[in-house]
C-alpha cells in the first residue's frame, strides 16, 4: 500500500517507528497531486516549499521526541482558512491573489502540532454552496465518479482525502458544508460544537454557524484532528472556555445502553429511496453493536431551511461587505467616483450565488423588513433549539441521513439555486442549533455505471464529539 | 417677546483614554505615522474578529454614573452597516437597542436660572479611521479605526445656544473628573452634533430638525446655533418648507450649508453582532464601579476649603486638575497637614507622577520635624531618579534633622560665644537679630537641626545670659 493511500494512525506509526520520514511522506503526498490532482482539481494552491519546510521541523520533532499524533501527516487546507504569506482565495475572483498577514488559529493549532500543509482546496465561492461549483477558480470532480460533484462548500477537501491526495483535510461547516461533501465523497466528516473550533482566521460566512472541522478516511483518525484544533482561543469571543477535548477517549468503548432517536420528519418525502434505505441499514447495524435505536419526531425542524438562509445571508452581507476594493483584493478599473468603484468591484468580483445572498441578506435587515424576516427567523431558530434539547433528554444522539440523494452529476443542478438549497434541508438544523453532527459513509448508490458514495449522520447535544464517534467508530467496525 | 424658541438636542461623542483599542490590543492614544498603530483586526482584515476590552465598558460605565444614569446589567453590540473607506469592515459596531447608560441628567446653572438636561442614552462604540487627500491621491489612517468612543444622546431639552454652551462645559467638566477622558475639543477627543428646530413659544410639538455636523468648537457651536436658529426662522416666515437633513457650519460666513437631505440617507441595517457575546454587569461589578465615582468637583472644592482648610485659590487650584485632585484626595486623609500636603504637591511641577503613598509620607516627615521644609525637593529628585523607600533616602542623603539636643546645646552655646554683638543686639532688644543666630545655628550643623527647637533653644540660652 502506497503511503498516500494510508490512514493517519497507520502513517503516525511507521514515522515513530522511523520507517519512513515526514519528508519521504510530504514527498509522495506532493507526488500523487501531481498524479491525480489534474483530474479531481481539489487544490486551488500547491504550497511545496512551505510543505517540506514544516517536514523538515515534523523530522525534528519526531527526532527530539516532542511529536504527537499529527506530527508529520500531511493535510490540506480549506481556502478559506488563512495561512500567512500563502494565498487564501475563498474561491474568489475577489480574493484571487490575497496574501494573508497572519495564520489562522487552526492553522497555528496544526503547525504546533506538526502536521503538514500541503496546500489549499476547492470550495464554493466564500463557502456559499453545495457542489464546488460555484468556485469562479476552478472545477472539483468527485474521486469515486469524476462526472459528478463533490458535493461543498469543502468539496475540495473532502475530494483530496478520498482521490489520497492528502492524509485529512480541514472544512468548515456553515450549513453541512463538511458533512455533505463527506457523504458525497465517502469519508468522515465531523461538523463540532459550535465555539470548539477557533473562528479566528476563518474568513468570515455567517458568523454564528461556521464552524471548522476535519475531514478523514477514518473515525478515529477525525477525533485525534479535532483533538489538535480545538482549543480556547482568547481571539474568538465565541470560543468555549477550558473543555473536555479527549475525543477518542470512548472510541471502542460497547454501545449498550445507548439510545439513538431516527427523527421520522429526516425519512420523508423529497428523500432518495436508496439513500434512505442504506441510512436505515446503518441504523439497524448501530443496533446490533448494541444500541437502542427508536423512531422519533423533530416537527421543528420544517423551520430549519427558511430560517437558515435568512439568518445566514443577513450575516454574511455584512461580513462580505468588507470586500470593497479599497484596501485588498480585486478592483475594478474605470470606476468614475467612489460609489461606482463599490458597485463595479463587486459586481465584477463575486460571483452569482454570492450577490444573490448579499443581496437577500440586506433585503431582510433592510428598515421595514428586518422584523418579518430577521427577527422571525431567530426565533424559529430559538424553537428548533428548544425542540433538539428536548429530543436530547430523551436520546443520546440522533442518526439521519446527511443530504436528501447522493452526488449528482456537474451542471445538473447549477442553474436551479432552490433546488441546490432543499439539499441542504437534512444538514442546516445541526448548524442552527450549534450542535456537533458527523458524518459517516455507510455504502453507495449506483447511478448510470457509477457508485456514488452515501453517509449518514451522527447529532449530539453540545460537547458529545466523545459519544459520536464512539457510535460512529463501532459502525466503522462493523459495518458496510 | 420673542416669537420662536429653539428645541435643541445634543450628540457628544467622546473618545475614552483605555490604553488599548476597544477590539483588539493596538494602543488607543492619538499619534504615530498613518498605518503604524493598527493591526489585522482593526484593519478588518479577512478572518479577523473583535474582543471587547472590558475597560472600555468600565470607563463608559463609569462616565453613565457621573452622569446620573441608569447602568444596564444586559447590554449588547450590534453592527451599522453603511460604506465608506476609512471604515475597513465596511461596518461600524456600535450598540442600537441596549445601550449601556440610559435615563441621566446633568444639571447647568445659566445667568443664574438652574435647568436640568435629561440624558436619553450612552452607548459605546468604535471609532472609524481617517482620510489623508494627498496630491498623488487619496488614501485611509486606520491609527484612529477601534480607538473607543462614547455616544452621549442628550434630550431636546436645550433652548438656547447658552444652554448648550453651560451643557457642554459640564459634561466636559464632569468627565474629566471622572478619569475617563481628557475632552479636548481642539484634539478631536469629544466632538459635538447638533439637532435643531424650532417652534412658536408655547407649543409642545417637535417640528422639523436639522443636524449640525462636525463642529469642533464651543464657539462655532454657539454660533452654529443662533445662525441655524435664524435661517429657520427666516425659512418659517417665508413660508418655505424645512427639510429634514445634514447641514454644515460655515464660521467664515458665519451662515449653515446643507451637506446631504435624509431621504437618501443611509439604511444602517442594524443587526447584533454575532462575533461578539452580550456584556453581562453583574451588582458586582455595578458596586466596584460605583465605589471609583468621585463626589462632584464642587462638592470636592467646598470640603478642601471647610474641612482642611485650604486657601481657596489653592483648593481652586487642586480642582482644576481631575488627577491632582484624585491624588490630592487620596493622601489627605492620611497626614496631619493638609494643607502643608497641598503646598508641597503644588510646589512640585509633577506631582501626579509620584504615589499618593509618598506625598503622605514627606508630608508627616516634614511636619513631625524628621526633615526640614527644604528636604522634600531632595527627596522627591533622587525618588525619580531611582525609586526605593522614602525612610532610606532621607538617610542616604543626610537629611535627617538634629534631634540630639546635646549636640545642639553645644552648638548654639558656640554660636553665642562667637557673636557678641548679635547677642548684644538681642538683649538691647532687637529681636531680627536672633535670626543671624539661627543662621549660624543651622551653618554649623549644615541644615539639620529643627529650625524651631533651635529658635527655642537659643531664646532660652539667651534669656538666662
Amino acid at each position: 500500500m502506497r503511503y498516500s493511500e494510508m490512514d493517519i494512525a497507520a502513517l503516525s506509526k511507521l514515522l515513530q517507528n522511523k520507517e519512513v520520514t515526514a519528508k519521504e511522506l510530504a514527498a509522495d503526498a506532493l507526488k500523487a497531486i501531481a498524479e491525480t490532482d489534474g483530474q479531481f482539481g481539489a487544490y486551488l494552491t500547491v504550497a511545496e516549499e512551505e510543505a517540506y519546510k514544516q517536514a523538515e521541523i515534523a523530522d525534528k520533532m519526531l527526532a527530539d521526541g516532542t511529536a504527537g499524533a499529527l506530527t508529520g501527516i500531511p493535510f490540506a487546507m480549506k481556502d478559506n482558512i488563512c495561512t500567512k504569506g500563502i494565498r487564501t482565495t475563498c474561491a474568489s475572483k475577489m480574493l484571487e491573489n490575497w496574501l494573508p498577514v497572519y495564520d489562522a488559529c487552526v492553522t497555528e493549532q496544526l503547525k504546533k502540532a506538526g502536521a503538514v500543509m500541503l496546500g489549499k482546496t476547492n470550495m464554493d465561492e466564500f463557502a456559499m454552496g453545495s457542489s464546488s461549483e460555484n468556485s469562479a477558480l476552478q472545477l472539483t470532480r468527485n474521486p469515486a465518479a469524476p462526472d459528478y460533484v463533490p458535493g461543498g462548500s469543502s468539496g475540495g477537501s473532502a475530494a483530496a482525502v478520498a482521490a489520497n491526495e492528502c492524509a485529512f483535510a480541514i472544512g468548515s461547516d456553515t450549513g453541512g458544508s463538511i458533512r455533505q461533501p463527506a457523504s458525497f465523497c465517502g469519508v468522515v466528516g465531523m461538523k463540532p460544537t459550535y465555539g470548539t473550533v477557533s473562528r479566528y482566521g476563518l474568513v468570515a460566512y455567517a458568523s454564528s454557524f461556521d464552524q471548522i472541522g476535519p475531514l478523514t478516511k477514518t473515525v478515529a483518525d477525525n477525533a485525534k484532528v479535532l483533538e489538535a484544533i480545538s482549543c480556547h482561543d482568547r481571539r474568538d469571543s465565541t470560543s468555549l472556555p477550558e473543555f473536555d477535548t479527549n475525543y477518542s477517549a470512548l472510541i471502542g468503548k460497547d454501545l449498550s445502553g445507548m439510545r439513538i432517536g431516527l427523527p421520522k420528519e429526516y425519512f420523508g418525502e423529497g428523500i432518495n429511496a436508496d439513500v434512505a434505505a442504506l441510512v436505515q441499514n446503518a441504523a439497524k447495524a448501530l443496533e446490533g453493536a448494541g444500541a437502542k435505536i427508536e423512531e422519533c419526531s423533530l416537527p421543528a425542524v420544517s423551520y430549519a431551511l427558511p430560517a437558515y438562509y435568512v439568518l445566514c445571508c443577513a450575516e454574511a452581507s455584512s461580513n462580505l461587505a468588507r470586500f470593497d476594493g479599497i484596501r485588498y483584493g480585486y478592483r475594478a478599473e474605470g470606476a468614475e467616483d467612489l460609489d461606482r468603484l463599490y458597485r463595479k468591484t463587486r459586481t465584477e468580483g463575486f460571483g452569482r450565488e454570492v450577490r444573490r445572498r448579499i443581496l437577500l441578506g440586506n433585503y431582510v435587515l433592510s428598515a421595514g423588513y428586518y422584523d418579518a424576516y430577521y427577527k422571525k427567523a431567530q426565533q424559529a431558530r430559538t424553537l428548533l433549539i428548544r425542540a433538539f434539547r428536548e429530543l436530547f433528554s430523551q436520546y443520546d444522539m440522533l442518526l439521519a441521513p446527511v443530504a436528501p440523494t447522493p452526488a449528482y452529476k456537474i451542471g445538473e443542478k447549477s442553474s436551479d439555486p432552490m433546488e441546490m438549497a432543499l439539499g441542504d434541508i437534512c444538514t442546516v438544523p445541526v448548524n442552527l442549533g450549534g450542535l456537533p453532527a458527523i458524518s459517516v459513509p455507510c455504502g453507495t448508490v449506483a447511478q448510470d455505471g457509477a457508485n456514488l458514495p452515501v453517509g449518514f449522520q451522527l447529532i449530539g447535544p453540545a460537547f458529545s464529539e466523545a459519544k459520536l464517534y464512539q457510535a460512529a467508530a463501532a459502525y466503522e467496525e462493523c459495518g458496510v | 417677546m420673542a416669537k420662536y424658541e429653539c428645541v435643541i438636542g445634543l450628540e457628544v461623542h467622546i473618545e475614552l483614554r483605555t490604553k488599548t483599542k476597544i477590539f483588539c490590543d493596538c494602543p488607543a492614544d492619538h499619534g504615530g505615522d498613518p498605518n503604524t498603530r493598527c493591526c489585522p483586526v482593526c484593519m478588518g482584515m479577512p478572518g479577523t474578529l473583535p474582543v471587547l476590552n472590558r475597560q472600555v465598558v468600565d470607563f463608559a460605565a463609569r462616565a453613565g454614573m457621573m452622569l446620573n444614569c441608569e447602568i444596564a446589567h444586559f447590554s449588547k453590540m450590534d453592527r451599522k452597516n453603511y460604506f465608506y473607506p476609512d471604515l475597513p469592515k465596511a461596518y461600524q459596531i456600535s450598540q442600537l437597542d441596549h445601550p449601556l447608560c440610559e435615563h441621566g441628567w446633568i444639571d447647568v446653572n445659566v445667568n443664574g436660572e438652574e435647568k436640568r438636561i435629561g440624558i436619553t442614552r450612552i452607548h459605546i462604540e468604535e471609532d472609524a479611521g481617517k482620510l489623508v487627500h494627498t496630491d498623488y491621491g487619496s488614501g485611509a489612517d486606520c491609527n484612529r479605526c477601534g480607538v473607543p468612543l462614547i455616544e452621549i444622546v442628550s434630550e431636546p431639552d436645550i433652548r438656547t445656544a447658552a444652554q448648550a454652551r453651560a451643557y457642554l462645559e459640564r459634561l466636559r467638566e464632569l468627565i474629566r473628573w471622572v478619569g475617563v477622558s481628557d475632552c479636548q475639543m481642539e484634539t478631536g477627543s469629544m466632538r459635538c452634533d447638533v439637532n435643531l428646530s424650532i417652534r412658536p413659544v408655547g407649543d409642545t410639538k417637535l417640528y422639523t430638525r436639522t443636524e449640525i455636523k462636525n463642529l469642533n468648537s464651543l464657539k462655532h457651536i454657539v454660533a452654529a446655533i443662533d445662525a441655524e436658529k435664524a435661517r429657520q426662522i427666516d425659512e418659517t416666515e417665508a413660508g418655505r418648507e424645512l427639510v429634514q437633513e445634514t447641514r454644515r457650519y460655515d464660521p467664515e460666513k458665519d451662515k449653515t450649508y446643507s451637506m446631504r437631505v435624509k431621504e437618501n440617507a443611509n439604511d444602517y441595517r442594524y443587526f447584533p453582532d454575532p462575533d461578539l457575546v452580550p456584556i453581562i454587569l453583574t451588582d458586582e461589578d455595578h458596586a466596584r464601579l460605583r465605589a471609583m465615582i468621585p463626589d462632584l468637583p464642587e462638592e470636592r472644592l467646598a470640603k478642601y476649603i471647610n474641612e482642611y482648610k485650604l486657601p481657596e485659590a489653592t483648593a481652586k487650584t487642586l480642582c482644576d486638575e481631575p488627577k491632582l485632585a484624585n491624588l490630592y484626595q487620596a493622601a489627605a486623609d492620611t497626614v496631619k497637614q493638609p494643607k502643608l500636603l497641598a503646598n508641597l504637591m503644588l510646589a512640585d511641577a509633577d506631582a501626579v507622577s509620584v504615589p499618593a503613598a509618598v506625598w503622605a509620607e514627606l508630608t508627616n516627615l516634614c511636619s513631625d520635624g524628621k526633615i526640614n521644609r527644604s528636604a522634600p525637593a531632595k527627596l522627591l529628585e533622587a525618588y525619580r531618579e531611582k525609586g526605593g523607600e522614602i525612610a532610606a533616602l532621607v538617610k542616604e542623603l543626610g537629611l535627617e534633622q538634629v534631634q540630639d539636643t546635646g549636640l545642639l546645646n553645644a552648638v548654639a552655646d558656640e554660636v553665642i560665644a562667637a557673636n557678641p554683638k548679635a547677642v548684644a543686639d538681642y538683649k538691647a532688644g532687637k529681636e531680627a537679630a536672633i535670626k543671624a543666630l539661627m543662621g549660624q545655628v543651622m551653618k554649623r550643623t549644615k541644615g539639620a537641626a529643627n529650625p524651631q527647637e533651635a529658635t527655642e533653644l537659643l531664646k532660652e540660652k539667651l534669656a538666662k545670659l
